[in-house]
This record gives C-alpha cells, sequence and structure tokens, in this order.
C-alpha cells in the first residue's frame, strides 16, 4: 500500500519546471510540465548522477543539466540512444495538492 | 485504419525518405516497398571501393531486411512494379501481385545511358550502376585479361581504377579531351590524367565509340577512324538517364525526369517523387547529397507538416579513387564577369582555382590538396564577401584561424586514440566505429550515438571532418543553411527576424506562430529563443527562468557534484578590504570549502549548496557587492592592467576606464560570454587582444581590438580601429556590444561571429557610420535599463524567485 505525503501544491511548481523534496533516501525532484502533470523522479542522473530537477523540461521529458541527457518523466528511461534508468515514484494530485509515495 | 504508403525503388533516395519519415512520425503510414534488385538497401556509392576490393558487399548495406521488419514495413525484393493504376490507386507487379495506396513514393533511380552502336549487347558489355555490375566486372577480372572503359567521367574512373587494381589491363576512352569535363578544368583534368597514367591506366582521348566487336562475346572495340582495340570486357560509363518509364506509362507528367515542385509532388497529389528519376526546377541531380535534401522535405509532407520547401541544391564533387584528392564546385569555369585566383605547385601536385565575381566564390576546382573545399563551398552557398580574406584565400581556413570553431583539417591525420570531445572523452577511434557499425550520416546522429560535441560544441567542426572523412565527402551534407535546432526547419537568422517583424514577444507565441515540431521546444531552443525574446525586445519581453539553462536560473555555476560557485563582481579587478572582509565572513559562516581567484581578477567560492546562495548573496550585497554573472551568457568580466596611476610604462588610465566599461556592459544578455580587457601600453599586460573586446592605450588614444579569444584555440582579436578619447570608447564598445547581441547567433562567440560576417561589415556598423554607431549605442542603453538589475539583490528580496532555492518539502 502506498502512505500519500502531502509535499505541496502545484503552484508551487512552475510550469515546465521542477522542485526537490529532500528524503532519507535522497532528493526526489517533483516535476510539472506544461499540460499540468506533475511526475517524480530521483534527482539523479542515469548517467553520471546530475541533479535532473535543474535541467530544462519541455514536453514530458527533461533535459540533464550537466552532459543533455534527456529523460522521460514518466518512466525515468533514458531517450534513446542513451541507456538508464532513474527511478520514479507515484504521485497524485488532489484539489491542487501533490501527495507523494515513496514506495517506489 | 493507417493510410497505406508503397515505396517504388528500394534505393538510396527513397529508403533516406523513410528514415526522415520514421523519425517524424514511426505510426502514421502502413508502408510497403517494392525494389525490383533482391536485396536490403545498399549504399550505390561504395560499389566503387567494393570494385577496388576496399570493401566488401556485406560493408556497404545500409538497411538489412531486420530494418524493415523492426519498423514495420512490408518488402518485396526482387520485383518490379509494372503498372500503375492511378484511378484504381494500386499498382501491379511483375510477379502479378497487385497493391493498393493511398499515397505514392516514386523512387526508381536512373538506367545507365547504353550507347546505340553495334554489339552493343554482346556479351561482357555492362554498365556501371549495382551489385550485379559489380559482381560481373568481378567475375570478368578473375578470367579475362583486356577491360575497356567507355567514358572519361567520374563514375568511368572509379570503374577503371577498380578493374586496374582487380589486375586487368585498362583503357579509358573519352570523347572529350579533358577528363571529367563537368567538374574540372584543362589543368585539373591533365593533373588528373597524369596521376592516374602513373598508375598505369591508359587513355585513348577524343575518340568516339563506333562499334562493339565480337560474336556472343566482346573481343573488341573500333573507333572512328578505324583504331581498333582488344576487349574482354567493355564498362559503358557515358551517363546516366532518369528511369521515367514507369510514371510515363501513368501519364504523370515527365520531361527529361518525374517533373515535381518544391514539395517533392507529382502532378498527381497522391504521388510524390525523389531521387536521381526526377526533375525539378529544371533540373535533375546524380549525386546523393541533393537527394538526401529532397527526402527530407518529401518526409516533411508526407508526415502532413507541410512546411518544407526544397528549392534545389547546389553540387560538388570528389573522386573517390584512393590517392587522388579533387574537388570541384560550381562555375569553375568561369567568364568575361568573373576572375580567377589561381595557385599551381606541379612539384607538390597541387592545383587551386577559385572564381569569382563581384567578390562572392561562384565556383572552385581544387586538385591534390582539396583540405578547404569544404570551406570554399560553404563561403560558395553563403554567397560571403570574401573581399576581407581574398590575399589569402588560396592557403586555406587554417591559415586564417578559426577561433577553435571550424577547426583545421586534422581528421585524417590523427590517431585513432586521439581524443576529439573533451566534454565526453571521445576519441576518433570511438566516433569512426559509430559512424560506420551503425550507419549514421550526420552530426546529429553522431551527437546522439558518441556525445561527441554534444556539449560545449568546440569540437563540433572537427567531428563534422571525421564524419567527412570517414563516409567520403559525398555524405556530408551539402552545407545548408542549419535549422535552429530539431524542433524547427527555421534558421536563426529567420527566427530572430520573426520575432522582429512579427513583434513576437513570449516563447509560447514563437512556438505557435512558427509551427515547432515540439510541444515546448527543447533544451537547445528554449534558451535562444528567451535571449532573442529579450534582446529584441527589452522591458516588453518576459524573461522565462524556466528556459534557462541552471546556470542563469540559479545565478551561479552549478559544478560536476551539483554545487554551486559563486563570483561577485569585482569592478576592474579593483577591491578594497570591506569587500575582502565580507568574502572571508562569508566563507566562514557558510562553510564554504574553497576559494580561488579567477583569471578575471576576481574570486570565486566553490562548493555552496544551493539553498544557502540566497543567503550569501545578501551578505555580499551588504557589502556593496553584486553578481559577477560568472555563470551567464553575458559580460563576464573587464580585465586591466595597473596602467598610467602606477606603471611607469603606463600611457592612459587603463584601471579607471576598465570600471567605466565594466559600469556600462555589466548585466547585459549575450548570445555568448563576452570578456573585456583594457591594457596601459602595448605590452598588455590584461591580454587584450585575446578579447572579445580589447582596448589597448597608446599615448595618442585607444586602439580597440575585437573578436578575440582564449580557450582551446586561441584567436588573436581584429583592430576594428582607433579613437582618441574615453568617451569615444564608451560609445564604441557600446555599438559593438549591440552590434553582436543583435546579429549573432545564439552560442556564438564573437570570434566566429567576426569570421562569419567579415570585419569590414563589423567596421561599417560601428567606425564608418557616426549615425549608424550613435543608434547601436542608444539601442545598447534602452536594454540596459531593463538589464542592469542585480540578480542577486533581486532574489534575497522576492520570495518568490527564491522558491527556486528551497526544497519544495523535507521529508521525514
Ligand atoms: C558506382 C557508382 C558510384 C557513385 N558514386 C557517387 C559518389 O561518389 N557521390 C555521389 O554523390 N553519388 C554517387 N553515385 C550516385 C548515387 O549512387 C546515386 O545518385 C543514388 O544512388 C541515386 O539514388 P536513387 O534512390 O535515386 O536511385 P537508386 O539508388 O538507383 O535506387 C533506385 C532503385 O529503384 C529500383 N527500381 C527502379 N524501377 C523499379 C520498379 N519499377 N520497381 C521496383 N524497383 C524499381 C532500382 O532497381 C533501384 O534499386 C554513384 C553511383 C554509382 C553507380
Ligand atoms: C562551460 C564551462 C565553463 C565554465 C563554468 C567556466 C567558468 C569560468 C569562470 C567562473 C571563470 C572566471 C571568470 C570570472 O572571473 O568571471 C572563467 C575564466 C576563464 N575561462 Fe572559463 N569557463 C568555462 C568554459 C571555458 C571555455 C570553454 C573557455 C575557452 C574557450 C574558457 C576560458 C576561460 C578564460 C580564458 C578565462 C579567464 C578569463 C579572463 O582572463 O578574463 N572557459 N571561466
Ligand atoms: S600593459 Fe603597459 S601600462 Fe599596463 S601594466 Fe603592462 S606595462 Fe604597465
Ligand atoms: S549526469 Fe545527466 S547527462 Fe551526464
Amino acid at each position: 500500500m502506498s502512505d500519500w505525503i502531502e509535499v505541496g501544491s502545484v503552484e508551487d511548481i512552475p510550469k515546465l519546471g521542477a522542485r526537490v523534496v529532500k528524503t532519507a533516501e535522497g532528493d526526489i525532484g517533483i516535476f510539472r510540465t506544461n499540460d499540468d502533470r506533475i511526475f517524480a523522479l530521483r534527482d539523479s542522473c542515469p548517467h553520471q548522477g546530475g541533479p535532473l530537477s535543474q535541467g530544462i523540461v519541455h514536453d514530458h521529458k527533461v533535459t540533464c543539466p550537466l552532459h543533455n541527457w534527456n529523460i522521460e518523466l514518466e518512466t525515468g528511461e533514458a531517450v534513446a540512444p542513451d541507456e538508464g534508468c532513474a527511478a520514479t515514484y507515484p504521485v497524485k494530485v488532489e484539489n491542487g495538492t501533490v501527495y507523494l509515495s515513496l514506495s517506489s | 485504419m493507417k493510410e497505406k504508403l508503397v515505396l517504388i525503388g528500394n534505393g538510396m533516395a527513397g529508403v533516406r525518405t523513410l528514415e526522415e519519415l520514421l523519425k517524424l512520425d514511426p505510426a502514421m503510414y502502413d508502408i510497403t516497398v517494392f525494389g525490383e534488385e533482391p536485396y536490403g538497401n545498399y549504399n550505390r556509392i561504395l560499389l566503387s571501393p567494393v570494385l577496388a576490393g576496399e570493401k566488401t558487399i556485406d560493408d556497404i548495406m545500409l538497411n538489412d531486411l531486420q530494418w524493415y521488419e523492426d519498423n514495420g514495413i512490408t518488402l518485396h525484393t526482387g520485383e518490379k512494379v509494372v503498372k500503375i493504376d492511378r484511378r484504381a490507386r494500386k499498382l501491379i507487379t511483375d510477379k502479378g501481385r497487385e497493391e493498393s495506396y493511398d499515397r505514392l513514393l516514386l523512387a526508381t533511380g536512373s538506367h545507365p545511358i547504353i550507347l546505340p552502336v553495334p554489339g552493343n549487347d554482346l556479351d561482357g558489355v555492362i554498365s556501371f550502376r549495382d551489385i550485379k555490375d559489380v559482381d560481373a566486372m568481378l567475375e570478368a577480372a578473375k578470367k579475362y585479361k583486356h577491360a575497356v572503359v567507355i567514358g572519361g567521367g567520374l563514375l568511368g574512373l572509379e570503374a577503371a581504377n577498380g578493374l586496374k587494381l582487380q589486375g586487368m589491363h585498362v583503357s579509358v576512352v573519352h570523347l572529350m579531351d579533358t577528363l571529367m569535363e563537368r567538374q574540372l578544368d584543362p589543368v585539373s583534368g591533365g593533373m588528373l590524367k597524369q596521376s592516374l597514367e602513373e598508375r598505369g591506366l591508359n587513355f585513348l582521348m577524343g575518340a568516339s565509340t563506333e562499334a562493339i566487336l565480337g560474336e556472343g562475346h566482346v573481343r573488341g572495340v573500333r573507333f572512328k577512324g578505324g583504331l581498333e582495340v582488344a576487349a574482354d570486357l567493355v564498362v559503358m560509363a557515358v551517363g546516366i538517364r532518369p528511369n521515367i518509364d514507369l510514371a510515363r506509362d501513368a501519364g504523370l507528367h515527365c520531361e527529361r525526369g518525374v517533373v515535381v515542385n518544391d514539395t517533392l509532388q507529382t502532378f498527381d497529389p497522391r504521388i510524390y517523387a525523389v531521387g536521381e528519376c526526377v526533375q525539378h526546377r529544371g533540373q535533375t541531380y546524380g549525386l546523393v547529397a541533393p537527394l538526401f535534401e529532397q527526402a527530407k522535405v518529401a518526409a516533411n509532407h508526407l508526415a502532413k507538416l507541410g512546411i518544407a520547401r526544397y528549392e534545389g541544391s547546389v553540387t560538388s564533387t570528389k573522386l573517390k579513387v584512393t590517392g587522388i584528392d579533387l574537388f570541384s564546385a560550381g562555375d569553375f569555369m568561369g567568364d568575361d564577369s568573373t576572375e580567377e585566383i589561381v595557385m599551381q605547385d606541379a612539384a607538390r601536385g597541387v592545383y587551386k582555382k577559385i572564381v569569382l565575381r563581384d567578390n562572392k566564390i561562384q565556383g572552385s576546382v581544387l586538385y591534390g590538396d582539396t583540405v578547404d573545399g569544404a570551406w570554399y563551398f560553404q563561403l560558395m552557398r553563403d554567397g560571403t564577401d570574401v573581399s576581407d580574406i581574398r590575399d589569402s584565400l588560396l592557403l586555406g581556413q587554417h591559415h586564417l584561424g578559426d577561433a577553435g570553431h571550424g577547426g583545421t583539417n586534422l581528421a585524417a591525420s590523427m590517431a585513432d586514440d586521439a581524443e576529439v570531445c573533451g566534454c565526453n572523452g571521445v576519441c576518433k577511434g570511438d566516433i569512426v566505429k559509430a559512424i560506420t557499425e551503425e550507419g549514421l550520416f550526420t552530426l546529429d546522429e553522431v551527437r546522439a550515438h558518441t556525445k561527441a560535441s554534444a556539449s560545449c560544441g568546440s569540437c563540433t567542426g572537427l567531428v563534422e571532418q571525421i564524419l567527412a572523412h570517414t563516409l567520403g565527402s559525398d555524405y556530408s551534407e551539402a552545407p545548408s543553411a542549419k535549422p535552429l535546432c530539431k524542433c524547427t526547419e527555421h534558421t536563426h537568422d529567420e527566427v530572430r527576424a520573426a520575432i522582429r517583424e512579427q513583434k513576437l514577444t513570449s516563447i509560447r507565441q514563437v512556438i505557435d506562430t512558427l509551427e515547432w515540431h515540439t510541444p515546448d521546444g527543447c533544451a537547445a531552443c528554449r534558451p535562444a529563443l528567451n535571449y532573442y525574446l529579450i534582446a529584441a525586445w527589452p522591458g516588453e519581453a518576459q524573461d522565462d527562468p524556466q528556459s534557462r539553462f541552471i546556470n542563469e536560473r540559479a545565478h551561479a555555476n552549478i559544478q560536476k557534484d551539483g554545487t554551486y560557485s559563486v563570483v561577485p563582481r569585482m569592478w576592474g579587478g579593483l577591491t578594497n578590504p570591506k569587500e575582502l572582509r565580507a568574502i572571508a565572513d562569508v566563507v566562514e559562516k557558510y562553510d564554504v570549502p574553497e576559494m580561488k581567484v579567477t583569471g578575471g581578477q576576481r574570486i570565486d567560492l566553490f562548493g555552496v549548496k544551493k539553498e544557502d546562495l540566497p543567503a550569501i548573496w545578501s551578505d555580499l550585497n551588504a557589502a556593496g557587492m553584486v553578481s559577477g554573472h560568472a555563470y551567464g551568457k553575458s559580460l563576464r568580466t573587464v580585465k586591466t592592467c595597473v596602467g598610467k596611476s602606477w606603471c611607469r610604462f603606463g600611457t592612459q588610465d587603463s584601471t579607471g576606464l576598465g570600471v567605466k566599461l565594466e559600469k556600462l556592459t555589466w548585466g547585459s544578455w549575450m548570445p555568448h560570454k563576452f570578456k573585456i580587457a583594457v591594457s596601459g601600453c602595448p605590452r598588455n599586460c590584461a591580454e587584450a587582444t585575446i578579447k572579445d573586446f580589447g582596448v589597448v592605450c597608446v599615448d595618442s588614444g585607444y586602439e580597440l581590438h575585437v573578436g578575440g579569444n582564449g580557450g582551446i584555440k586561441v584567436r588573436v582579436t581584429d583592430l576594428l580601429g582607433k579613437v582618441e578619447t574615453e568617451e569615444e570608447v564608451m560609445e564604441y564598445c557600446a555599438a559593438f556590444t549591440q552590434l553582436y547581441r543583435e546579429e549573432a547567433h545564439y552560442l556564438e562567440r564573437t570570434a566566429p561571429w567576426v569570421e562569419r560576417v567579415g570585419l569590414s561589415h563589423i567596421q561599417q556598423h560601428v567606425m564608418e557610420s557616426d549615425e549608424n554607431r550613435k543608434a547601436l549605442a542608444d539601442r545598447f542603453k534602452e536594454s540596459q535599463k531593463y538589464a542592469q538589475i542585480d540578480p542577486w539583490a533581486e532574489h534575497a528580496q522576492k520570495a518568490e524567485l527564491r522558491k527556486e532555492f528551497e526544497p519544495l518539502k523535507q521529508v521525514g
């Protein structure tokens, strides 16, 4: 079962941007796309651990700020031809409030 | 149900179109391909090296059967389409199969021309077009001794060279007096003939074939005048004729080729055509570069994006005979209205000729040293005015110095383990391997697979050369106007013009108006657009933090461990105890692990945690310090020497002037980073002649230098001119900076920009016209009104902006 944790409101995250949730197991990036979908990824690029939350968000992807890998927000998968995967976390939005679950 | 797309002709142009289409939309059509040849798609160009024994058939396969399967494409090989029924929208093959279509793509290539002479159908008379022909030649070379190649053009010479290497005795027969007369002038044609003769080929020039002799199998060739030559193999390479049989029978309008418009549509809008079979604006093509350009446009329309147009191609030629370097492009013969620059060095076997009209390159022929072919070709296509570099044009791009951006032709001589891309640690061998094994053609593909040049981009030129060198220049896409990024077809200049003329003030507007292919752009175009918008409409366009690289969004440089560095501005490199004390205090208070004096004469604090940034800034602000913009595509530093105030050589107050220049220019966003320096005398301690804008003080005033940079490849500045007063220095600096801001492409430093547009263009705007200069300087000052806000103070004060630096939530 999931333990949903309230992390803030959708409005706290800029469109096409991200914010970080700090947890005991490390940082988690919470991303907001232009169509107001919210995604959560471990804030560590599968390439060399770059902070994905600091990248540029476009469509449902984020470009890592260190070496420009593109990561799918939905699955955490690197866009081909790069290979690798960032862990994803369940998120849900209810009445404009974002909830995160740490059971990845 | 999906629409059905059928491709007739499983060759280079057709399959390339499918590849481009799959990239745009992999699931749009149900695709079926018919190919008369019994193979997957192979690289026809490389038949020559196969014949020469330098490659095998396996090496030249581009798409094997698995590729078709993986992409859900139905392929019928060894099956020829014999009829198109346009009314019923179906076609019929020689095996009696019927296939319906919604859209049809014709890419039937061309037929080799067979001379209408007696005996042309004898055994042992073949053309040079496909794998079957190469097999026949290799077979013949094992059994027979004498070969005659009819035709001294590109194809004929490659065939002759291959047969010679297979051990045959080869004579080349040519109707004209110059080999490859459509690509070479008499001098270079003569040099080519001589080096081929040295390799053991025989030539019969000005010879017209009358008959091919023999019963059953060929035994010789007779020429006008009666001369006979023995032959067991005759290769006809006298030209090609677009294969329009099917199209004509189907009632499509054809002239020499199938006539298509700028969207590669035939007169039946359901039928597209690409490749050697088409005629566009009166032209037919027989080289791959234009066909690939056509493929891109046709795919764009098949994918119903409907924005690309094909406007014809300018082509260049290289001969693929190992050891012979030859390049030709454009109008290389010239006429009354042109001038020629020629260099000939018989001893080295080098010949270079450039044809100019009004100081623009019309064409060129290079023999023996073709390193600069691509460069001349680019200058020709861009219509660049070469008056500034005319003197050294023939010495090549290397001689000009290329600011580390063009790269000299090192590609050929580099060792496999030599590092090409320092950012991603990619060696030449890795790149070559990826190109050959993955079948890569373009810079973007090499970037995607190897990451070479994908980061800072300074090795782009070198990677392009390796690409060209590995594939043979035939592939290096004819240099064309490059789109801003993969999200659009528009170039940087087109996008900027649209922003100005249609008064676009937000990224969303640009993406919608110019019909980007992607919903939100990408990490390459968004920062560029953000810059173009604020440069064009200061005060009106809203800066979009989400479209800035993290360094500019966080106003600090991200380091490899995800921490940041902080560099406060020290005007002209001057500082005082209060500033130094404040810096020392924040270092202790926030446990900053390291401090260093930078090359830009200020102090860098390393290893700062993101959430501490606003507090550090606010402490530094309190001591009167502001952001140094060491992270931005913006003015970085103004480096100065001590100058007249202390130095015995000083002629002017270089430090004071530096401070004034920094007060003038700080905060300004630029296409790339921008550095200024002022030296107090020509000893130039501040290294002003490797800065974007450098001032060297002299007794009688100030020399202004522009377009320099340090870095991987040092480029020394060009002298823009000389002025007499500090006020003038300020005005000229503002004007130059603004011209750069308005004209350079995003991420183009002043050095490549100056080389691209030419120093005289800049002098015209900044030195020669007082009116222009004043207008530029005024526009600069206007935009500075909105730019000179210290981002540190702004962030420290506004809670909204501070969110960027605070965690959304702390859990557990
Ligand atoms: C030996 C050689 C060397 C070359 N060297 C160079 C070079 O160095 N640089 C360069 O730029 N270009 C070079 N070229 C030219 C280049 O290969 C061609 O321009 C290019 O291959 C043409 O592509 P295409 O798709 O139009 O035609 P093709 O590649 O010829 O493809 C057409 C295909 O359609 C098939 N076909 C035709 N009619 C039918 C039908 N009715 N049903 C089914 N299938 C059909 C044909 O069998 C063929 O496979 C060379 C060509 C040759 C032969
Ligand atoms: C993108 C990665 C880079 C970062 C983060 C970076 C960062 C910096 C910083 C912080 C400084 C101190 C500048 C100042 O005091 O304002 C500096 C100086 C300098 N950098 Fe870089 N730099 C980078 C890439 C480059 C490249 C690619 C070159 C060469 C082309 C280069 C050449 C220089 C030079 C010559 C100086 C000294 C400047 C001077 O003397 O005025 N840097 N760099
Ligand atoms: S550049 Fe000239 S004036 Fe400046 S410190 Fe050097 S010697 Fe002195
Ligand atoms: S760490 Fe993300 S691309 Fe290298």
